[in-house]
């Protein structure tokens, strides 16, 4: 039984399950490293779901839906960022308001669209790489490995890329300096000209639009519908891999791979012990928890992470 | 006629509630130090942030080189070549300090990646050009205040800066690194620099400067060469009256031993040892002062001997009673008073009114409190007789805290502190931030309270106030009490070494 859970099919899924909680972790670490806390990431990860589902299904074209998923995510990123940064507004309530918010829009428009709670994909992204060889055909290794690395959706090869770059822009890039000293000490960065305003938009923006990517995923890659509610607390449980990744985004790759690994266990177990399905399906919430408890401590976030700006008076 | 730097006419800026700048003129000669000094709130921080483009002025203009100027942020200041080193350094804790400097005008590579390579070569020329060495890779949170400073002035020096504002660099220095500053600062003076230099520590002004503008309630009231004139009429401008530099003590009388520490140890937060092994007596009517440089264990042990912080062994002793470990509320009721080092995190409620900080910690008991409610007449009557008592501006009771100023601040901490006759009482930093004027007065209180009999554990990184305040000084270092010293027998300097660790026969002396 072990090895019928754990080979080559298994770990391709753990990828491909980490790959909407990675990509809205880094979201999240955008966001946060400027100053931002973005608990919103829910929200705009379920209304990119929806938008994804619905516009591919209009245009006949996933790559269009991918795209517009993106800019709802901008959008939403948009509101966001004016109501906490131009507004001052609480930061938590302001996420929160727009999980509320996306949770019934996605619904009624649904019903509005489409008369019913859930719609099916009509067309999906091509799988990309090379394809598995039939069993007989080439080594068990050569299978196993084109199975996990080389046989995916284009968009896990995009996540691929984007972490790479977010690194990159992150710690070497000016950019990059300016985001992480606007998220730990935007006084200082305000003497030396950066504009914080502006570069907080940015983040939050990005955390939008990465929100919305994983999203897209989520419905068109992974499930291939939409349904309500169906992000279920993948939002959150990025943040929780941003966090054990300690705000950095090769970091948080490695958390949402543990927790996409968690939630494929999860997927994986069903129908195939006797415990009972609900208790299989609390394995990644657990997972996320004992991680969150043991990481406290440890995990320091950005100084003026939640924190509007405002220049002293004096 | 020498040729003028920067000239700032009749500036005017109103806030809210105060006119921090009343057609302020000042001008700046170049390649001179001009001090410019002044109580807190006498407008001199806002002056600066209008010239630095953090602030707009109401009205007013700016002249760099005799050309007319609008600063309207930051950018403007540094493309007019004026640097500003702010009190509150403007360092980002988990960057290096290549990272700190180059921000916001790094040196690329490729038009896309930051040039590391290049950003800490010219960060070792500057420091180099100066006299010093500094690791450019080391985080800003590892290096100790001085090298901080340091950081700030080659920030400011790599971007081209030719007008230097100093916003009160000392306050947070010891004295070694108070006399490398100067060296460096008059260095820079030798190679052309203009710098301006906030203070209200008048020896600094004589130490230092060429010229000095004095500003009292957002006016200008005088500006003198430094050596036509002395820190008493300074300071008189200052506060607007006479100022007794001189603390009178009168002679020791020492009673019986009010406070007795054996062997205390604490961990600190990290729960690193950080009192290590300290014993002490205090007596009634004696100033144990303790110096050090920050960060030695002094807050720590003053949290331990107040309850809010657990003693890993040792015992504490308040007449013959054993304290250690009790609650803060018990040793409250014990009569141990406390002013704490961080008056905004500790001593206050911001958003109380004068009236409710005057009663915390006496707050749930008789009169303030029947039952379990507020006896509001007996906690206003109260807040009305410690506003006289203390001359706490503005004199109404129903401000709140944050409007008022530091000094007044303090002096709410301080009337509360007093109230009920405490048997000791331990002032930490009691005068850090506070002007001339508040400082005279803090001073005054304690030394009544220990002519009163009263036992008094002093903390400060002020040496001077250690020095004329205490009948013994306590020299920490390291969470150890490296020396004990007569201060009628020893100086700064003496001292500075001590505390810094840089001496070679350390005694761990029992405190007698």
């Amino acid at each position: 039984m072990f090895g019928d859970i754990f080979n080559a099919q298994f770990v391709a899924s753990s990828i491909r399950v980490a790959i909407p909680l990675a990509l809205a972790g880094l979201g999240g670490v955008f966001s946060e490293r400027s100053g931002v806390i973005n608990i919103g990431l829910e929200g705009m990860m379920l209304t990119g779901a929806f938008t994804a589902v619905a516009v591919t299904n209009f245009a006949q074209n996933p790559w269009v839906g991918v795209l517009a998923a993106i800019l709802v995510g901008i959008f939403l990123g948009l509101i966001h960022a004016i109501t906490c940064i131009t507004f001052k507004a609480n930061q938590i309530v302001s996420g929160v308001a727009i999980n509320l918010f996306a949770s019934g829009i996605t619904i009624f428009l649904c019903w509005l669209l489409f008369g019913e709670t859930q719609i099916m994909v009509k067309s999906s992204l091509p799988i990309w790489g090379l394809s598995i060889p039939n069993i007989g055909e080439g080594s068990t290794f050569v299978r196993s490995m084109i199975t996990i690395f080389a046989h995916h959706s284009p968009l896990v090869y995009l996540t691929i890329i984007i972490f790479a770059l977010s690194h990159i822009i992150i710690f070497k890039t000016p950019f990059g300096l300016r985001l992480r000293s606007v998220g730990e000490y935007p006084q200082a960065a305000d003497t030396m000209g950066v504009n914080i305003v502006k570069m907080r938009y940015i983040a939050v923006m990005t955390s939008g639009a990465l929100a919305g990517l994983a999203g897209s995923f989520l419905s068109l890659e992974q499930a291939h519908f939409f349904v309500k509610e169906m992000s279920g607390g993948r939002g959150f449980i990025a943040l929780a891999a941003m966090i054990f990744g300690k705000w950095t985004p090769l970091g948080t790759a490695g958390a949402a791979l543990l927790f996409g690994f968690g939630e494929a266990l999860s997927i994986r177990l069903q129908g195939v012990t006797a415990v009972p399905v609900q208790f299989i399906n609390m394995v990644p919430y657990l997972l996320a928890i004992f991680v969150l408890v043991s990481a406290i401590g440890r995990a320091t976030p950005p100084a003026a992470d939640g924190i509007p700006y405002e220049k002293e008076i004096g | 006629m020498p040729e003028i730097a920067l000239e700032m006419k009749n500036i005017t800026k109103r806030f809210p509630l105060v006119v921090a700048n009343d057609k302020v003129s000042f001008t700046v000669y170049k390649g001179e130090i001009h001090a410019l000094v002044g109580e807190n709130g006498a407008g001199k921080s806002t002056l600066m942030s209008i010239l630095y483009g953090l602030y707009q002025a109401d009205s007013g203009q700016i002249f760099i080189n005799g050309k007319k100027v609008n600063i309207a942020n930051p950018n403007v200041a540094i493309n007019l070549k004026i640097g500003m080193v702010h009190q509150h350094f403007m360092l980002v804790p988990p960057l290096t300090v290549a990272e700190n400097i180059i921000l916001g005008m790094e040196p690329k590579k490729n038009n896309i990646f930051i040039d590391m390579e290049k950003a800490i070569k010219r960060v070792e020329e500057l420091s180099e050009n100066m006299g010093f060495k500094i690791d450019p890779k080391a985080k800003i949170e590892n290096i100790s205040v001085g090298i901080q400073q340091r950081v700030e002035i080659i920030k400011v020096l790599y971007r081209g800066a030719e007008i230097l504002v100093m916003d009160e660099p000392t306050a947070v220095l010891t004295p070694q690194e108070v006399e490398e500053l100067f060296e460096i600062l008059r260095s820079l003076k030798k190679q052309g620099k203009t710098i301006i230099f906030i203070t209200h520590k008048l020896n600094e002004v004589k130490d230092l400067s060429d010229r000095v503008t004095v500003m009292r309630r957002g006016k200008v009231v005088g500006v003198k060469n430094t050596k036509d004139t002395n820190q008493e009429e300074i300071a008189s401008m200052m506060v607007g009256r006479k100022v007794i530099f001189e603390i009178e003590k009168k002679p020791l009388n020492l009673g019986k031993t009010a406070l007795k520490v054996e062997k205390l140890e604490a961990l600190s937060n990290k729960g690193l040892p950080a009192v290590k092994n300290i014993s002490f007596e205090i007596k009634e009517g004696e100033i144990l002062g303790f110096a050090g440089v920050e960060g030695n264990g002094q807050t720590e042990l003053v949290e331990v001997i107040t309850g809010l912080r657990p003693a890993s062994s040792g015992k504490i002793f308040l007449y013959d009673k054993d304290i250690t470990n009790y609650s803060p509320r018990s040793i409250r009721e014990d009569k141990i008073a406390h002013i704490p080092e961080d008056r905004r995190q500790r001593g206050i409620i911001s958003n109380y009114t004068v009236a409710e900080n005057l009663i915390l910690g006496n707050h749930y008991r008789s009169p303030f409190s029947k039952g379990f409610v507020l006896n509001f007449t007996a906690i206003n009557n109260h807040a009305n007789n410690l506003i006289k008592d203390f001359d706490i501006r503005p004199s109404d009771k129903d401000n709140l805290l944050k409007s008022l100023s530091g000094g007044n601040q303090q002096k709410v901490i301080v009337a509360r502190e007093l109230y009920g006759e405490p048997k000791l009482l331990i002032a930490a930093q009691p005068t850090r931030g506070l002007d001339v004027g508040s400082i005279e007065f803090v001073h005054q209180q304690i030394l009544n309270e220990r002519d009163k009999g009263k036992a008094i554990l002093l903390i400060s990184a002020d040496l001077e106030e250690i020095l004329s305040l205490s009948d013994r000084i306590a020299v920490i270092y390291e969470g150890e009490i490296v020396d004990v010293l007569d201060p009628k027998k020893t100086d700064e300097k003496e001292i500075g070494l001590l505390m810094t660790g840089s001496t070679t026969n350390k005694k761990l002396s029992k405190v007698k």
